[in-house]
This record gives structure tokens, C-alpha cells and sequence, in this order.
């Protein structure tokens, strides 16, 4: 048999049907449903009449645009056009008789922290959300890709998704990590070196000893961002890290059903003479924890560096690079660590799970939040809400004057009242620095929860390893 | 969905690059339970000023764009968020076509599944689009789907690639979930197979 690549060896495990010119049907095992981009698609299977093909391998959850405030049970507290996208998901759950998490739910959270915690994502399965960030799941060595709402309903009706392949990206990351750098530094560190397009028409394989030593938690950073970085979906071949983190899940599968899974888990990596179409290797020791000065989350630097002038590019990033620093505010030459913060922001699919805030509460313990700044912590699930208030971590986020909210999207996106005012700059933990993405005329730098909690007590972007 | 074969229309220039989806349809305007209706929030926040004054600047305020089919626009184009919402937002202002060097994945396959067909031709032939495009209404660019050709207003021909699936979906505006359950023989087979195989999914 011919070298495969991890990625060759689940696509071929799911496809149904492959059409003369290579067009495929590729088998979905797990389709993940939020509220912002099904209600369409749910309406689209109304009107022709259509059922959902597999409501057993179909889990729904509201995160996008729900409240995170505490008082949220209270139906009035979300604004009308909210309470109805979370209403109507509450009803095409019930009505298709779906696997769902309400709002009331302990187990709510972001559906991208709600799969793995469940068990539902799992090595060597399809996994689509209609939800870009929906590469997390590739950790586990499934292979995970966000799609449209038109294909949510294909998927719906279906179970199947109409696909070319993708090309074969191997990127390596050799070595060890310096004390301080985090796998957010990494996710970042990529981008920067490829682009936000580099990983067009790619599926990444993340590898190597760097990404072998992270935990679960830092592997599904690493992969939240591939998409950042312009490819259909990133993947971690699965070890015993990543068994071990899934055993005994509610979803995961038990007793001989185990083993026999086990067996073909451990199947699940690129043979040594794969053949790659595009390779990228860094090197652990030169990662150095790093921001985002622009509006484009490829605009990364190391933090001890200074803001760039747009004739530091070149072609069409020269125009890009002169509007990203009119619109961040920022002059050429000034250093990253000056630069003023009036939020934070902890929490997202990135990193909102319960490493991430251990990371941020180790930095911020005993110590409180330069006076003036907003600072909210916002927990990836319920679950990870209530174990991080059983080992304390809570407790040191409200002494150091954060908010604790409750689980969902929250100031990833800003769609609720989550929201930076005009010219409010933020460290933020979480994926996208776009214009407006966190408010309108916001300001965004990506930083790691360590390098927030940091920017927290400071006032301004700091490095965190004069913490620690 | 409506069937594309021929267009002729205005271009409107929007030469920047890695246009995201959050610029063209900013998150305030997904709470929408419906596809109609986002074309007057196509990208709200260069079009509008906070009052919901429009910016006589931002190209497709200016009147010889306010019938632009076609948006020509720089590299990555569509990049950031999955929401179908982005060209749902196109198309109900009118848009049609877009011409650009490269895209981002999902939005490019998003386009297909709402009659919107988004054309990647190389950096040269992007650039003279763009000035044709910058003339306004006088220039009207020509697109055919059929024989995979762009035409700028003095004639010049350009020849663009396009999946022969996608091209033969938009051409006839056939449903993909239609033609897909033709296949459900297929799907049911794998279904028996692959759970035989793994149980535990
Ligand atoms: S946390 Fe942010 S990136 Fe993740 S699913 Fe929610 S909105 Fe998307």
C-alpha cells in the first residue's frame, strides 16, 4: 500500500461516493449546531419537507449570542433578536429530535469546548460545525472543518458533505518551548511565517516534539487557529495523551467498544514516507510570546519588538499595513510593550478552557487589575466554569477585580452586549483582531491567557516572562 | 436558487486585501433567522457612519456603483468567519460575480450555493479589471460562465477556471441536497459498512 498522510487516511475512511471528475460525498460522523448559522438551514428542510438523516450524530448548542451575565436564566435579560435565534434553536432541536445543551444547562458552552468535554469528538471521525473555528476538534485527530449554512442543511438532510480533497500540509514544530511561550504562541507564531492564506486549499498536519508535548487543552489552540491561517482544517495525530483525555467521557465509546476503537485509533498517523505538498518547520526555541499589532491576525510580534511602518512590506500589505495601524492607532516604532490596554478579554474556543485559566490565574494571583481597566473572564462551558471554581481559580480572578461570567462566545465575536466601545483597545485571548470583530472601531491584540493576565495588571501589552 | 450563464455588468473596485466576512456583513446584522434582507448592511461599517449616514466615499455609495454586479477586490477575499450571511448580503444588493486573485475556502464555496460565482484570475489580469472597474458605470464588464470567459469593456478576453461540477450547478441553479439524495444508495451502503467497521460512532 502507498504512504498516507493522517489526513489521506480518514478522508478515504469517509468517503460514501466519489464522482468521475473527483468530487466526493464524504461521510459525517458528528455535526456540531450553534444558533446563529442553523436557523436557515433548519427553515430550508421545513420547506421541502426533509428530516434530518442522523439526529443521533447531530448535537446542538447555543453560544454565539447568548448573555454571559449571571442573571441570564431570566429570558429578559437577552435583547429580542438574541432571544429569538435561541428560541428557535430550543425549538428545531426539540422538533428534530437532536442532541442539545440548553442555555440552563450546566454542560452549555461553546459548541467547539462542548464536543471534546462530551466525548462526542473523537480520533479518525468527520466533524463539521457551521462555524469556522470548528478545526479545534482536529486535536483529536479528526478531521474538523467549518461550513456554510447551505451546506449545515446538506449536512442535515444528508449526512454527507460534497467535497474535493484538500492538499497535504505537514508544519513542525522541533524542540522545546521557552519558559513562557504557550501553544497560543504557536498557533500565532504559524500564521505569521504563512499568512493568513498560506494555508489555502491545505489540510495542516501539526507536528513534532513541540506540539507532542502540549496537553489536549494547548492542542486544540494550536488547531482552533488553523483556519486564521487559511486551511480547511488542522490536525494532531493521536497518542496517549489524547486517549487518555477521552476515557470515561459521557459520549466516549466503553468496554469492547474500546478496544476495538483503540485498535484503529492507534492507526492514525502520516506514515514515515508520506508525501506532503507543502511542508513548514519552526523551531520551538526560537517561539517567543507574541501579539498581533494590525487587523489581520498574520500581523504577529514577538512582544519585545516595536510596531512596524508599512514600508517594512511589500505589494498589496503596504496599503493594508498603513490602514491596520490608522485604524489600531499605532505609530511605526513605538514599542509593543507601551502600548495602553482598557480590557481584557479571557475566554473563547481559543482559549477558554480550564489550562487556560489556570495559566492566567497563576500570573494573576495575590495581585489585582490596574485600576480602570475592564477585565472579564468568560469560561469555555459550564463545566469548565464550575472546575475552575472548585480549584479556586474564580476566587483569584474575582480578588483581582475580574468579571466571572458565564459560558458562551461573549467579546469573541461581540454579537451580545460583550463589547468594546469605539477606540477601546483589548488583549484578547481569543482568534480574530478583524475590524469591529470585538466591537465597532475596537481595537484587538491576540495575546495568550498568560500575556492578558499580564496586560491586566499592568494597564498596557507586557511580556509576561518579567512575571513569572 | 437562481441559474447563472451570462452577465453584463458594472464592476465596483474594492482594491483591498484580505477583505473578511466580518467587513462584509458585520456580526449585529446574523441575528436574522432569514437569507433575504442583508443587502442594505453589506459592509455596514465602510458604508455607514455611526448615525447611519452614508460615507459618500465608500464606492458603492457613489451613484455610478449603486447598481454594481460585480465587485473586483484584492487578494484572500472573504476570509475570517464561515457565515453564509456574507454572501447572502451580496446577492441581496445585487452582486453576482466577484473578481479577485484568490479566496478564502468556505467563502468560496458559499458563493456557488447562493447563484453567486466568484472568478480567480491571476494578479495582472486582476489589475486591469480593477482599473477597468474604476471608471464606473461607462465600463461594463462581461462574464461567461458557459465559456469561462471575462471580457473588460475594450474587449480584451480573459479565460478563468471553474470547478466543472460547481460550473454545471450554477449554470442549471440546481440544489445540491436535491442532486445529493440521488445518491442516498451510496449513502446508505457506506452507512451499513462504516458502522460495521466502527461501531462505536
Ligand atoms: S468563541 Fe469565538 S471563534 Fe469560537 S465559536 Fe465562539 S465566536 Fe466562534
Amino acid at each position: 500500500m502507498s504512504p498516507k498522510t493522517l489526513y489521506d487516511k480518514i478522508w478515504d475512511a469517509h468517503v460514501a461516493h466519489e464522482a468521475e471528475d473527483g468530487t466526493c460525498l464524504l461521510y459525517i460522523d458528528r455535526h456540531l449546531v450553534h444558533e446563529v448559522t442553523s436557523p436557515q438551514a433548519f427553515e430550508g428542510l421545513r420547506m421541502a419537507n426533509r428530516k434530518v438523516r442522523a439526529p443521533e450524530k447531530t448535537i446542538a448548542v447555543p453560544d454565539h449570542n447568548v448573555p454571559t451575565t449571571t442573571d441570564r436564566a431570566n429570558a429578559a435579560t437577552m435583547t429580542e433578536d438574541s432571544r429569538i435565534q435561541v428560541e428557535a434553536l430550543d425549538k428545531n432541536a426539540k422538533d428534530f429530535g437532536i442532541n442539545y445543551y440548553p442555555v440552563s444547562d450546566i454542560r452549555q458552552g461553546i459548541v467547539h469546548i462542548v464536543g471534546p468535554e462530551q466525548g462526542w469528538t473523537l480520533p479518525g471521525m468527520t466533524v463539521v460545525c457551521g462555524d469556522s473555528h470548528t478545526a479545534t476538534h482536529g486535536a483529536f485527530g479528526a478531521l474538523a472543518h467549518g461550513i456554510g449554512t447551505s451546506e449545515v442543511e446538506h449536512v442535515l438532510a444528508t449526512q454527507t458533505l460534497i467535497q474535493k480533497k484538500s492538499k497535504n500540509m505537514k508544519v513542525e514544530i522541533t524542540g522545546k518551548l521557552r519558559p513562557g511561550v504557550t501553544a497560543k504562541d504557536i498557533t500565532l507564531s504559524v500564521i505569521g511565517a504563512t499568512g493568513t492564506a498560506g494555508g489555502t486549499g491545505y489540510v495542516i498536519e501539526y507536528c513534532g516534539e513541540a506540539i507532542r508535548d502540549l496537553s489536549m487543552e494547548g492542542r486544540m489552540t494550536v488547531c482552533n487557529m488553523a483556519i486564521e491561517g487559511g486551511a480547511r482544517a488542522g490536525l494532531i495525530a493521536p497518542d496517549e495523551k489524547t486517549f487518555a483525555y477521552i476515557m470515561g467521557r459521557p459520549h466516549a465509546p466503553k468496554g469492547a467498544q474500546w478496544e476495538a476503537a483503540m485498535a484503529w485509533w492507534k492507526t492514525l498517523y502520516s506514515d514515515d514516507d508520506a508525501q506532503w505538498d507543502k511542508v513548514v518547520t519552526l523551531k520551538g526555541e526560537d517561539i517567543a510570546p507574541v501579539v498581533t499589532w494590525g487587523t489581520s491576525p498574520e500581523d504577529v510580534l514577538p512582544i519585545t519588538a516595536t510596531v512596524p511602518a508599512p514600508q517594512d512590506f511589500t505589494g498589496g500589505k503596504v496599503d493594508a499595513a498603513q490602514r491596520a495601524l490608522d485604524y489600531m492607532g499605532l505609530t511605526p516604532g513605538q514599542k509593543l510593550t507601551d502600548i495602553a490596554i482598557d480590557t481584557v478579554f479571557i475566554g473563547s474556543c481559543t482559549n477558554g478552557r480550564i489550562e487556560d485559566l489556570r495559566a492566567a490565574a497563576a500570573i494573576l494571583k495575590g495581585k489585582k487589575k490596574k485600576d480602570g481597566l475592564r477585565a472579564m473572564v468568560v469560561p469555555g462551558s459550564g463545566l469548565v466554569r464550575a472546575q475552575a471554581e472548585e480549584e479556586g481559580l474564580a476566587q483569584i480572578f474575582i480578588d483581582a477585580g475580574f468579571e466571572w461570567r458565564m459560558a458562551g462566545c461573549s467579546m469573541c465575536l461581540a454579537m451580545n452586549p460583550d463589547q468594546l466601545a469605539p477606540g477601546e483597545r483589548c488583549a484578547s485571548t481569543s482568534n480574530r483582531n478583524f475590524e469591529g470583530r470585538q466591537g465597532y472601531k475596537g481595537r484587538t491584540h491576540l495575546v495568550s491567557p498568560a500575556m492578558a493576565a499580564a496586560a491586566a495588571i499592568t494597564g498596557h501589552l507586557t511580556d509576561v516572562r518579567e512575571m513569572m | 436558487m437562481d441559474k447563472f450563464d451570462k452577465l453584463s455588468g458594472i464592476a465596483a473596485p474594492l482594491p483591498l486585501v484580505n477583505i473578511d466576512t466580518d467587513m462584509i456583513i458585520p456580526k449585529q446584522f446574523l441575528k436574522t433567522i432569514k437569507r433575504s434582507g442583508l443587502g442594505v448592511n453589506l459592509f455596514d461599517e465602510m458604508r455607514y457612519d455611526r448615525e447611519g449616514n452614508e460615507i459618500p466615499d465608500f464606492v458603492l455609495n457613489k451613484p455610478a456603483y449603486r447598481d454594481a454586479q460585480i465587485l473586483v477586490a484584492g487578494d484572500n477575499f472573504g476570509c475570517g468567519s464561515s457565515r453564509e450571511h456574507a454572501p447572502w448580503a451580496l446577492l441581496d444588493f445585487g452582486i453576482r460575480a466577484v473578481i479577485s486573485t484568490s479566496y478564502a475556502d468556505i467563502f468560496y464555496n458559499n458563493c456557488f450555493k447562493n447563484g453567486i460565482l466568484p472568478i480567480v484570475l491571476p494578479p495582472e489580469q486582476v489589475a486591469v479589471l480593477m482599473k477597468d472597474a474604476e471608471k464606473g458605470a461607462n465600463a461594463r464588464i462581461e462574464i461567461d460562465l458557459e465559456n469561462q470567459t471575462v471580457t473588460a469593456a475594450d474587449g480584451t478576453a480573459f479565460h478563468f477556471e471553474v470547478d466543472p461540477f460547481k460550473k454545471h450547478c450554477l449554470l442549471n441553479g440546481l440544489d445540491d441536497i436535491g442532486l445529493t439524495m440521488e445518491k442516498s444508495a451510496a449513502i446508505d451502503a457506506f452507512e451499513t459498512k462504516a458502522s460495521a467497521a466502527r461501531p462505536w460512532v
